[in-house]
């Protein structure tokens, strides 16, 4: 350990080198391959660059009506994001101690993470198309349906994002010092100000996490999205009816402008969170420098 | 100057007898478990209404009778009965469900294998030989990040140098090693495995990392100190000690393909049967008490690897 690195270090680096390769290679190709020229095709090599794809995927020729879709994958994405982030926090703070029904929260998150999604998928739209008939047979025959992006769908996410939510709570608080609480509390703090002025501000960096898993893993959600998100469909869904009939590069530029979403959505949140990490580390802690 | 005396009281009225009768007396105080309720209640609900009823459903709607066209709510094995057709009839021979689950189990096997290696190696690297926290971090992230985007775009993203005219075919003709290109690239098992590999190797690398990160390295140390070669501690040490990260890994890539249709739909050209598929299908035809059959079915046999799995592990403890 105290000369250079050992060989296994080299062969294990250039086994990771291609594996991060295998990862970001093919999709780096797609969102070259969206630039195509207006010529151009589904493969290489490129038959000259411009931005002809994207443009028309922007200006509604295309198979798909993507402006209302994309609205609609937004709206859910923002909603799942913040159902996300209260529901976790609330329930993190809930197992730091000991409750009834604590074990019963806890396994059904895990399974809700394992069940494979068509599983689930399948049970909401029964539930739903259940209660519709219900609703049709007992009080109003002209009811349409109750399924939908804001109900049978935004649970259907939430079974996805919540368990994530869940866990990064665990984590976040298996490193906490519960000093720092009990030393607001001592000080005459409120269960409510010790937690909106110390346990939140520590937590915020794995809190904005939790929001980047709830928005991404919603704005990319397909397998429970697929049979429970009722009459419209989402982007991914759109995205995924076109793989099997499109044969120009419209596919890609799709592909392109969603990554792009997701990629801004991760910028976003990981620039917030160096942020926050850097003034934690800057003046986060004040202890013992006076009374003041 | 302040006695420390002023100063405990300034700072926490309630310690001094007397100085904080007002908090005190404070009447509404609500009871602790009722403030975990309150906190843990909202995620049970959505639980309940989002996952654990509709499971209930399933198994409900799969003993319920079917036409062509809607659900009758009467008990009927038909859903099952329907599945299982020419199960005992066509003996020697496999009965289509029994063909379809074996090919998944074979999919599951091999995307198994290769995902527990793959992030087995990858973990260690990150795990053992990263020394700097920052690059660790950083080197970690690069590996989340393509979780964060559409598993969609990341399959389709395989057809330019995977399809007929794409860049291996291309690259292997200009060579010289094929004459013409090769079709089982794309749309086939090999495309199949390929993809959720790609897709699902990142949920081996995480809590395998994990389990690696908490290994004491003076264990390892102590290890090579006893005279252990690098391969004797990777057996006899580090292997043991990750054996809960890699039983956590498995279960998530194993449930993920066993329920999988997305991947092997459109990596399969559609043209692949699959536990999951089949479910799809079912739903497509309207029969809903032939797919939540199959979803029964589906959930037991993922439940009993499960089950198999964690004997060797406590999922709790490791979290």
């Amino acid at each position: 350990m105290k000369e250079g690195r050992p060989r296994s270090f080299y062969v294990l680096a250039i086994f990771f080198a291609a594996y991060t390769l295998f990862l970001y290679g093919p999709m780096i190709a797609i969102y070259v391959l969206s630039f195509q020229g207006p010529a151009g095709g589904l493969t290489f090599p490129m038959n000259g660059v411009s931005t002809f794809w994207i443009a028309k995927l922007f200006q509604g020729t295309g198979i798909v009506d993507l402006g209302a879709a994309f609205r609609r994958s937004l709206l859910l994405g923002v909603i799942v994001m913040i159902v996300t982030v209260v529901l976790s926090v609330a329930a993190g703070m809930a197992f730091r101690r000991k409750f009834k029904a604590q074990s019963i929260l806890f396994y059904s998150a895990i399974a809700s993470l394992i069940v494979p999604s068509i599983i689930t998928s399948l049970g909401i739209s029964l539930e739903f198309r259940i209660i519709d008939d219900l609703i049709k047979a007992h009080w109003n025959e002209n009811f349409e349906t109750s399924m939908g992006l804001l109900t049978s769908g935004l649970g259907a996410h939430l079974t996805w994002t919540l368990p994530f939510g869940l866990l990064i709570m665990f984590a976040i608080f298996n490193r906490f010092d519960p000093r720092l609480e009990e030393a607001a509390r001592d000080l005459g703090a409120t269960p409510w100000q010790a937690f909106r002025h110390v346990v939140l501000p520590i937590i915020l960096p794995s809190v904005i996490g939790i929001g980047l898993f709830g928005f991404t893993l919603s704005w990319d959600e397909l397998a429970r999205s697929s049979q429970a998100i009722g009459a419209v469909n989402t982007l991914p869904l759109d995205l995924q009816g076109l793989t099997t009939t499109v044969t120009n590069p419209d596919i890609y530029a799709l592909g392109t402008v969603i990554s792009a979403v997701s990629f801004t959505v991760i910028s976003l949140a990981l620039g917030t969170i160096h942020v926050l990490n850097k003034r934690q580390a800057a003046k986060g802690s004040d202890a013992g420098k006076g009374l003041v | 100057m302040d006695t420390s005396e002023d100063i405990l009281q300034q700072a926490a009225p309630g310690l001094i007898p007397g100085a904080g009768t007002a908090r005190a007396a404070k009447p509404t105080r609500l009871s602790p478990s009722f403030i975990s309720w309150l906190q843990a209640g909202p995620m049970m609900l959505v639980f309940l209404a989002f996952f654990l009823i509709p499971l209930v459903f399933v198994v409900i709607v799969s003993f319920w009778d079917y036409n062509e066209y809607q659900l009758l709510p009467a008990f009927s094995g038909r859903g099952y009965s329907d599945t299982f057709e020419g199960c005992i009839a066509q003996l020697p021979d496999l009965c289509t469900i029994a063909k379809t689950y074996l090919k998944t189990l074979k999919l599951c096997f091999l995307v198994w294998v290769i995902t527990l290696f793959i992030g087995f190696w990858v973990a260690y690297f990150l795990a053992f030989h990263v020394k700097s926290k920052t690059w660790q971090m950083g080197l970690s992230l690069l590996c989340t990040i393509p979780f964060w985007t559409s598993n969609v775009i990341r399959m389709i993203a395989w057809i330019p140098l995977l399809g007929r005219n794409g860049l291996v075919n291309s690259g292997l003709v200009k060579t010289g090693l094929i004459n013409h290109p090769v079709e089982w690239l794309l749309f086939s098992e090999f495309s199949v495995v390929l993809a959720l590999v790609h897709l699902f190797t990142f949920f081996m690398v995480v809590p395998i990392f994990n389990s690696m990160v908490r290994i004491d390295k003076s264990l390892i140390e102590a290890a090579y100190d006893a005279g252990a070669t690098g391969f004797q501690t990777l057996v006899n040490v580090i292997i043991p000690l990750t054996k809960p990260g890699i039983v956590i890994g498995s279960i998530f890539v194993i449930t993920i393909v066993m329920g999988d249709f997305i991947t092997i739909g459109v990596m399969g050209g559609q043209q692949i049967a699959a536990a999951g598929k089949i479910i799809e299908t079912r739903v497509n035809a309207l029969q809903f008490p032939a797919a939540a059959a199959n979803a029964v079915i589906l959930l037991v046999i993922t439940f009993l690897i499960i089950t198999l799995m964690s004997r060797i592990v406590d999922i709790k403890k490791e979290l």
